[in-house]
C-alpha cells in the first residue's frame, strides 16, 4: 500500500546555532487516513505540519531527509511548483479561531479569494460553494455571515468558518494545527465531531497536531508520538490504547487527566521514563553528527 | 504554622452575589456606560479546610469570582463574610490588613513574575510589605515545601521551565502562611507531565498546611483530582454545588452532565463520542 | 463577554470631534485665507501698530487679534500662515510615511536580509542628531518650501520604518497569515492584502502624529530664519517676532502660539481617535 504523503528521516535544525528541532522523523499517511501527530510543547509536532506546507518559520532550517506528496518530493521542487501544488492540493486548520481570520476582511472572501485567484473558479461559482460548504458545517445564515466581519461571530462559529474554507477547495491533504484548543469543552466536542464527520465525508488524509491524547483518541486512525522532534513510537491507534510499547507513550497516557479515574491518571512523568528517552536520543544525535561528519 | 483546629467551620460565606461591570465598548459620548452583569446572585460557602473547585466555560464569571473572594473586584451586590468579617465594601485601607491572610497563584506564571527580580526577591517581597520577622527563613521554608532547591532564590524567572515557575508562585503564596488561597486556571498552560507534578505538589500543601484552596479551572477532569467541593458555574449563575464525589456519581444540572459529556477521554470506545 | 464586544460599534468618541473639528477649522482659515482674511496680511501700517486684541481697551473693529509693531493684523497672519503649515504637515507627512511604511512593511514582513539591511540602515540613521541634521540639510539645498519638507522626511521616516516593521512582524506571526501562504498566494500579495489593512490603523495614527510634529519643525524652523525666505507670514517667524515685543504687545507672540500648539495637539488626538474607531480589533 502506498502513502499518500510520505515523510522519511526528516530532520530540521535552527538556522546558525544547528539545534536540531526534528531527528530523523518518518510518517507515512494513507489516502483518506487521520494520523495524529502527538508530544508536549518543544516536541515538535507542530513543526512537521508546517514543513509539509512549506510555512517553517525563517530561523528553521530543513536539512536532511523527503517529503514525497504522491510520489512528488516536496523538498526538492522549485519553490514557486511547490506553492502551486500545496495551494491546490492542500490546506491547514489552524489553533486559535482568534487569530486564524484576518480581522479587516469580510468572512466570506476569506473562503472565496483563493478558489477564484489560485484556482481560477469563476466569483459566483466560488460563492456558491462557500455557502454550500458554510450550510455543510452547520451554519445558518451562510449568506449573512459571509458578509460578517470575524469580530461579529463567536469561537466556535470562527472555528467552524476556518474548517469550511480548508475543505472549500476540496483538498487532498489538511494539516489541522491544535484545531480546538482553544475552545470550551462543549464546544470542542461539536467541532471535532464535525471535523470527523467533513474528513470522512470528504475523504480527506489529514495530520492532527495536539497535546491531548483524549483528543486522538476520538479522530485518528493512527498515530505518532514525539519526544524532542523524535518519533518515539508509532501505531494503530486502537492498538496505542490497548498497549502503548514505548515507556514515555505509556508515562504520557498516564499523566493524561482522566475524571474517570481519579487516582490512575494525572501522574507525573518518571524521571527515569525520561532519562531513557533522553539516553535514546543522544545516542541518536551522536550518530547523526558522526554521519553529518562522514563523507 | 500551628492554627486553632476550626476545620469544617465557614471560612467564607457568600451570600446573593451580585457583581456588574460598565462596558466601556458601549458606552455613550455623554454619561455612563451600559452594565454587563457577570455575577447573578451566587450564595454558598467556603468549609475552612476545603478544595473547592470552580469549574465553568469561558464567560462563566468564574474568575470574576476568585477576583471578588480577593476583593480584587468589588461586589454591587450581597455580601461576602470572609472569617466572620463583612468584607463585601470594606475600604482598602482596611481591607490592607487581611491581604496577607488570602493570597492568589496566578494562571500565567511567565507574566505574574517581575523578570527583573530573582525568585528569592519575588518570595520575599511580600513577607516584607506585610513587616514578617525572619524573612530569609521563610523564603527557604516556603522553596523547600515546593519541593525546589534553596539555591534557586538566586535566580531569575526566565531560567526556570514552566512548571518551576509555577511552584515560584506558589511558593510565594504559601511564604506568608495564608488561610485562603485562590489558584486561578494555574495549570491549564502547562504540559501534562508539569500539570501532574503541579497537582501532587498542591494535594500535598493543602494536606501540610492546612490552608484553605480556591481552584479554578475549565478542567473537571483536573478538579476530580485535587478538590472536595465542586461549584459548576455557567453565565454568571452556579448550576451545580456538590461534594466532588457526589458530583461525578451523580451529577444533577443538566449543565454539568453535558461538561462532563464533552470530555474526551484518552479511550476510543467512550461511549456518546 | 468576547463575543458581545465587537457587535458594537464604538462611537466616535468626544477628542475626535474636538480635534476633527479644530483642525477643519485651521483647514478652512488655510484654503480661503485671501477671502475670510480680514486685512492683508503683509500690509504695514504704523498708524495701527500695536493695536491690542479686540475685548482690550483701544482695540479697533477689523483687528480682532490686535497688530503687530509694524501694524499687520495678527489674525490675518494666522490664517495665511495655516497655508504654509498645512502644505508642510501634509505633504511632508504622506512622504514620510509612504517611504517609511513601505520600508518597516518589507522588513517586517519578508525578515531575513531585507530586514537586517533596512533595520541596520535605521539604527546608523536615528544616531545623527536630528536638529543639526534638518539645520545641515537646510544649509545645503538652500532655504524654502522644498527643503523643509525634504528635511522633515529625510529625518522622519525612521520612526515609521520602525514601529511598522513592529506591527508588520507581530500581524506575519498570526495564523490569517499562515493560512494565505498555505493557499499558495504570493508573499508580495499576502503582505498587501493581509498585512496591510491591519497594519493601516496603526500608520494612520503615526501619519497624523508626524504631521503635528511637521508643523512643529517648520515652526523651528521659521523661527531660526531657515524656513522660507520670502515675506510670507508663518506661525514659526511670527512666533520669533512676537518674543521681541512681548512686553509691549503679547498677543503677537500668544496667539500664534497657542494656534500651534492646538493644532500640534489636535493632530495627535486625531489620529490615536481614529484608531479607536476604525481599527478592526478593539484592543
Amino acid at each position: 500500500m502506498s502513502a499518500y504523503l510520505e515523510i522519511r528521516n526528516l530532520s530540521a535544525v535552527v538556522r546558525g546555532t544547528g539545534e536540531r528541532l526534528l531527528r530523523g522523523v518518518s510518517i507515512a499517511l494513507e489516502a483518506g487516513h487521520v494520523t495524529g501527530l502527538v508530544g508536549e510543547s518543544g516536541a515538535g509536532k507542530s513543526m512537521i505540519g508546517k514543513a509539509v506546507l512549506g510555512i517553517l518559520p525563517t530561523a528553521v532550517e530543513v536539512v536532511e531527509g523527503e517529503i514525497l506528496l504522491d510520489g512528488q518530493d516536496l523538498l526538492r521542487m522549485p519553490p514557486d511548483r511547490r506553492r502551486r501544488l500545496i495551494g491546490a492540493t492542500a490546506a491547514l486548520i489552524p489553533q486559535d479561531p482568534l487569530t486564524a481570520l484576518n480581522p479587516s476582511h469580510r468572512v466570506g472572501p476569506q473562503i472565496t479569494d483563493r478558489l477564484v485567484d489560485i484556482l481560477g473558479w469563476s466569483r459566483a461559482d466560488a460563492e456558491a460553494r462557500a455557502q454550500a460548504l458554510l450550510d455543510e458545517v452547520h451554519i445558518a445564515e451562510p449568506a449573512r455571515v459571509m458578509k460578517s466581519y470575524p469580530h461579529e461571530l463567536s469561537g466556535g462559529m470562527r472555528q467552524r468558518i476556518l474548517i469550511a474554507a480548508a475543505f472549500a477547495a476540496e483538498p487532498r491533504l489538511i494539516v489541522a494545527d491544535e484545531p480546538t484548543t482553544a475552545l470550551d469543552v462543549t464546544v470542542q466536542k461539536q467541532i471535532l465531531r464535525l471535523i470527523a464527520e467533513m474528513q470522512a465525508r470528504h475523504g480527506t488524509a489529514m495530520l492532527f497536531v495536539t497535546h491531548d491524547l483524549g483528543v486522538v483518541s476520538k479522530i485518528c486512525q493512527d498515530l505518532a508520538v514525539l519526544y524532542a522532534g523524535k518519533v518515539v513510537e508509532q501505531a494503530a491507534m486502537r492498538d496505542f490504547f490497548r498497549a502503548p510499547a514505548h515507556p514515555y507513550s505509556r508515562a504520557l497516557l498516564a499523566a493524561t487527566p482522566q475524571y474517570t479515574d481519579p487516582t490512575g491518571s494525572l501522574r507525573p512523568v518518571e524521571r527515569d521514563v525520561l532519562d531513557t528517552v533522553e539516553a535514546e536520543i543522544a545516542a541518536d544525535d551522536r550518530e547523526w553528527r558522526n554521519g553529518q561528519a562522514g563523507p | 504554622m500551628a492554627r486553632p483546629d476550626r476545620k469544617g467551620t465557614p471560612l467564607y460565606e457568600v451570600d446573593n452575589l451580585h457583581l456588574s461591570l460598565p462596558d466601556m465598548t458601549a458606552k455613550p459620548l455623554i454619561g455612563a456606560a451600559p452594565r454587563i452583569e457577570i455575577l447573578r446572585g451566587l450564595s454558598f460557602t467556603v468549609p475552612r479546610g476545603a478544595v473547592m473547585g470552580i469549574v465553568g466555560g469561558s464567560g462563566s464569571g468564574k474568575s470574576t469570582l476568585g477576583r471578588a473572594l480577593l476583593r480584587l473586584l468589588e461586589p454591587t451586590g450581597g455580601n461576602i463574610r470572609f472569617d466572620g468579617h463583612d468584607i463585601t465594601h470594606l475600604p482598602e485601607t482596611r481591607l490592607r490588613g487581611l491581604r496577607h491572610r488570602v493570597q492568589m497563584i496566578f494562571q500565567d506564571p511567565m507574566s505574574s513574575l517581575n523578570p527583573r527580580r530573582r525568585v528569592g526577591g519575588i518570595i520575599a517581597g511580600p513577607l516584607r510589605r506585610h513587616g514578617f520577622d525572619r524573612v530569609e527563613a521563610r523564603v527557604a521554608e516556603a522553596l523547600d515545601h515546593v519541593g525546589l532547591p534553596r539555591d534557586f532564590a538566586r535566580r531569575f524567572p526566565h531560567e526556570l521551565s514552566g512548571g518551576q515557575r509555577q511552584r515560584v508562585g506558589i511558593a510565594r503564596a504559601i511564604a506568608l502562611s495564608p488561610d485562603f488561597i485562590l489558584a486561578d486556571e494555574i495549570v491549564s498552560g502547562l504540559d501534562v507531565s508539569s500539570q501532574a507534578q503541579v497537582l501532587n505538589l498542591l494535594e500535598r500543601l493543602v494536606g501540610e498546611l492546612g490552608v484553605t484552596l480556591a481552584f479554578i479551572s475549565h478542567d473537571l477532569s483536573v478538579i476530580r483530582r485535587l478538590c472536595s467541593h465542586v461549584i459548576v458555574m455557567h453565565r454568571g449563575e452556579i448550576v451545580e454545588n456538590a461534594p466532588t464525589a457526589q458530583l461525578f456519581e451523580a451529577p444533577q444540572a443538566a449543565y454539568t452532565r453535558a461538561l462532563l459529556d464533552a470530555i474526551p477521554l484518552p479511550d476510543p470506545d467512550q461511549p456518546g463520542w | 463577554m468576547r463575543d458581545g464586544r465587537g457587535q458594537i460599534r464604538r462611537r466616535a468618541g468626544l477628542r475626535l470631534w474636538l480635534s476633527g473639528g479644530w483642525l477643519a477649522l485651521v483647514l478652512f482659515g488655510a484654503v480661503f485665507a485671501p477671502w475670510v482674511a480680514p486685512q492683508d496680511p503683509l500690509m504695514q501700517d504704523l498708524f495701527t501698530s500695536r493695536l491690542p486684541p479686540f475685548w482690550m481697551e483701544g482695540a479697533e473693529p477689523g483687528y480682532w487679534l490686535g497688530t503687530d509693531n509694524l501694524g499687520r493684523d495678527v489674525l490675518s497672519r494666522i490664517l495665511h500662515g495655516a497655508r504654509i503649515a498645512l502644505i508642510v504637515a501634509v505633504s511632508a507627512g504622506a512622504a514620510t510615511c509612504l517611504i517609511g511604511a513601505t520600508l518597516g512593511l518589507i522588513a517586517g514582513y519578508f525578515r531575513g536580509m531585507a530586514d537586517i539591511v533596512i533595520s541596520r540602515l535605521v539604527d546608523i540613521w536615528m544616531a545623527f542628531p536630528p536638529v543639526l541634521f534638518a539645520i545641515l540639510l537646510i544649509a545645503v539645498l538652500g532655504t524654502g518650501l522644498t527643503s523643509i519638507i525634504v528635511a522633515i522626511v529625510v529625518i522622519d521616516w525612521t520612526r515609521f520604518a520602525r514601529v511598522v516593521r513592529a506591527e508588520a512582524m507581530n500581524q506575519g506571526a498570526m495564523d490569517y497569515v499562515a493560512s494565505a501562504q498555505v493557499a499558495g498566494y504570493s508573499r508580495l500579495r499576502t503582505m498587501l492584502v493581509e498585512i496591510l489593512p491591519n497594519v493601516l490603523p496603526t500608520i494612520g495614527a503615526l501619519l497624523t502624529l508626524e504631521m503635528g510634529i511637521s508643523v512643529i519643525v517648520e515652526a523651528i524652523l521659521s523661527f531660526v530664519n531657515l524656513s522660507i525666505p520670502t515675506d510670507d507670514p508663518t506661525w514659526g517667524g511670527m512666533i520669533a517676532e512676537g518674543r521681541q515685543a512681548i512686553h509691549q504687545s503679547w498677543w503677537v507672540l500668544v496667539f500664534p502660539l497657542v494656534t500651534l500648539f492646538l493644532t500640534v495637539l489636535s493632530f495627535s488626538q486625531l489620529g490615536e481617535g481614529l484608531k479607536d474607531r476604525f481599527d478592526p480589533v478593539l484592543r
